[in-house]
């Protein structure tokens, strides 16, 4: 399946689209009413490229049909069911059948398998368990691969690390977030870190940067590999990368990738950045139709050195509703972070103030300066500010009101950090 | 002759020069001078105290940016001209000052430098023969 050959691999996504979409019209009163108001059957779909003409669904979709409304099997076929955290509002729910969980088994062993992992590796699953699909999710791949799985959950590092050194574990599975914080305990730890036997690292959940993997890389001694996913899709294994880190491979003979134009929903050209939109092609519990995941990225079709075709998602930039729009510029927080990550004279926290003054946007970013870089000199202090300034402006084509704070006077967060305040207000 | 001066990294906010006061207060460390540079955002404050290495560490405690410096201080008469024999003499050396500050007690005045080159202004100094202030008297200024 990764290194089908692309006609073979239309043909097929042909018929499991015209099978799914047969499925949600008899089986998910949601996308029938849908189809029918748009004067769509499912005899219209012939082959992979109408995937077009389907209806859209997003969060708000989910969110609306709450819990079971997208069911498309009756709820005895459901054998396990997780939801995502939703900071906002509902939890967004997900339900698989046997055969569900067996698919998903089978895409995150791919991606163990392309990072090099087999049936000898000791895996450490670090993402949480529990309604979070990431520790469940990696945990089914790895017994699938005949690896060893040590089920830790997160949290309680300390000991995390203690038993990682003393069980071998050979993989590390969890976000990168944790990761940078499981190696910072490593380190400040009385266990040098040549004694761990760590050398793969599968790291997902949520976007990181270059910048962030060479210093896992570094960190723990290991190659760190992305592993993509979402809850509405399956979780963890929708796409895995490759030894040659070069884009995250996405298995579209179960999960059809499309990029769209986020405000105007059409396609864009094959390799333009845009929105990542998935239509699941073989989920029989909670099939979804063309699920806007608001990641903004781009599809690479052409094949890897790795010898795989299955298409290449490059780095995901930014969220589609986190994208800030100042002064008529496009700027994601991400390309913002990995700046700041790349200058050493600065901690990797900091937040975005956005604020409309005399109907001028105002772009400030608060930084901390680490503390070996702090001068009794004002010029050099003015210099700092003045380097940071000109880098953003030459990568984002903005410059930025660069204000140096006093130590730790950026919020540290344990979960998901808040980097921007927008107080603009639009109406 | 060299004497260490602290320099405290500080937004410009309302009552943080009150709190470095008190910290430094509370543990019983005695200011003995100081100045600050400032911008819109942020000011340096630089001070010379009794006590450095308790300074720094119960500053470092509640979080404060504190770096040291090396500075000179220039014990010269409170006069006209006596300055301006110093300067000239520092200056001919090729030597460029960063930033300097004063503080006069009668006959006497201080005046605290930071060149860019310190060794070489302090022999500088010495070899003309004007008086340069230890560590230990100024501390008890």
């Amino acid at each position: 399946m990764e290194c089908m050959d692309r006609e073979e691999m239309r043909k097929l996504q042909t018929i499991r689209l015209k099978r799914i979409v047969d499925h949600v019209y008899h089986n998910t009163p949601f996308y029938r009413k849908k189809m029918q108001e748009m004067g769509l059957e499912p005899g219209d779909i012939q082959s992979i490229d109408d995937i077009v003409k389907l209806p859209f669904t997003t969060k708000q979709d989910m969110r609306d049909n709450y819990p079971y409304g997208l069911l498309a099997v009756p709820r005895s076929e459901i054998v396990r069911l997780h939801a995502s955290s939703g900071t906002t509002g509902k939890p967004v729910v997900a339900c698989y059948t046997r055969k569900d969980l067996s698919i998903w088994s089978e895409v995150v062993s791919r991606c163990l398998t392309a990072y090099g992992v087999t049936k000898n590796d000791s895996v450490q699953v670090s993402y949480g368990y529990g309604l979070f699909t990431g520790g469940l999710g990696a945990h089914g791949g790895v017994e699938n691969i005949g690896g060893m799985v040590i089920p830790m959950s997160s949290g309680n590092t300390q000991k995390q690390i203690q038993l990682m050194h003393d069980f071998g574990a050979s993989v590390l599975c969890c976000t990168p977030s944790y990761a940078l914080h499981i190696a910072e305990t490593i380190h400040a730890s009385d266990i040098p870190i040549e004694e761990f036997k760590l050398r793969v690292g599968a790291f997902g959940a949520e976007p990181w940067t270059e910048n962030m993997r060479k210093e896992l890389q570094e960190q723990l001694k290991i190659k760190a590999f992305d592993i993509y996913g979402l809850t509405e899709v399956c979780g963890p294994g929708v796409g895995g990368e490759c030894e040659y880190q070069n884009g995250t491979h996405l298995w579209e003979d179960h999960f059809f990738p499309e990029i769209v134009d986020p405000n105007t929903l059409q396609p864009v050209e094959p390799g333009k950045m845009g929105e990542l939109v998935f239509t699941t092609l073989t989920k029989e519990g909670m099939p979804l139709l063309r699920y806007r995941t608001r990641d903004l990225t781009h599809l690479n079709y052409s094949k890897c050195e790795c010898g795989r075709t299955a298409v290449r998602m490059g780095r995901i930039l930014g969220r589609s509703d986190d994208m800030l729009i100042i002064r008529g510029v496009n700027v994601f927080p991400s390309t913002i972070e990995s700046i700041i990550l790349e200058m050493p004279e600065f901690e990797p926290q900091y937040l975005i103030v956005v604020d409309r003054v005399d109907n001028t946007d105002t772009f400030q970013i608060q930084v901390e300066v680490r503390p070996e870089y702090y001068s009794d000199e004002m010029s050099k202090m003015l210099e700092l500010k003045k380097k940071m300034a000109q880098r953003m402006q030459s990568i984002i084509g903005l410059k930025p009101d660069i204000r140096i704070v006093e130590p730790r006077y950026i919020e540290r967060s344990t979960g998901k950090a808040k980097h921007v305040i927008d107080h603009r207000k639009f109406e | 002759m060299l004497i260490k001066q602290l320099s405290i990294f500080l937004e410009n906010k309302k009552g943080r020069f009150t709190e470095v006061a008190k910290i430094l207060g509370d543990a019983g460390v005695n200011m003995s001078a100081f100045t600050v540079s400032e911008n819109s955002d942020f000011g340096i404050l630089r001070l010379i105290v009794s006590d450095t290495d308790k300074a720094i560490a119960v500053l470092r405690e509640k979080r404060y940016a504190v770096s040291e410096a090396d500075v000179v201080c220039l014990h010269c008469p409170n006069q006209p001209g006596a300055l301006a024999k110093a300067m000239e003499i520092i200056t001919a050396a090729g030597i460029f000052i960063e930033y300097m500050y004063a503080f006069s007690q009668g006959d006497a005045a201080n005046v605290i430098i930071r060149p860019d080159d310190i060794q070489k202004c302090s022999e500088v100094l010495k070899d003309n023969k004007l008086e340069l202030i230890a560590a230990n008297d100024l501390y008890k200024l």
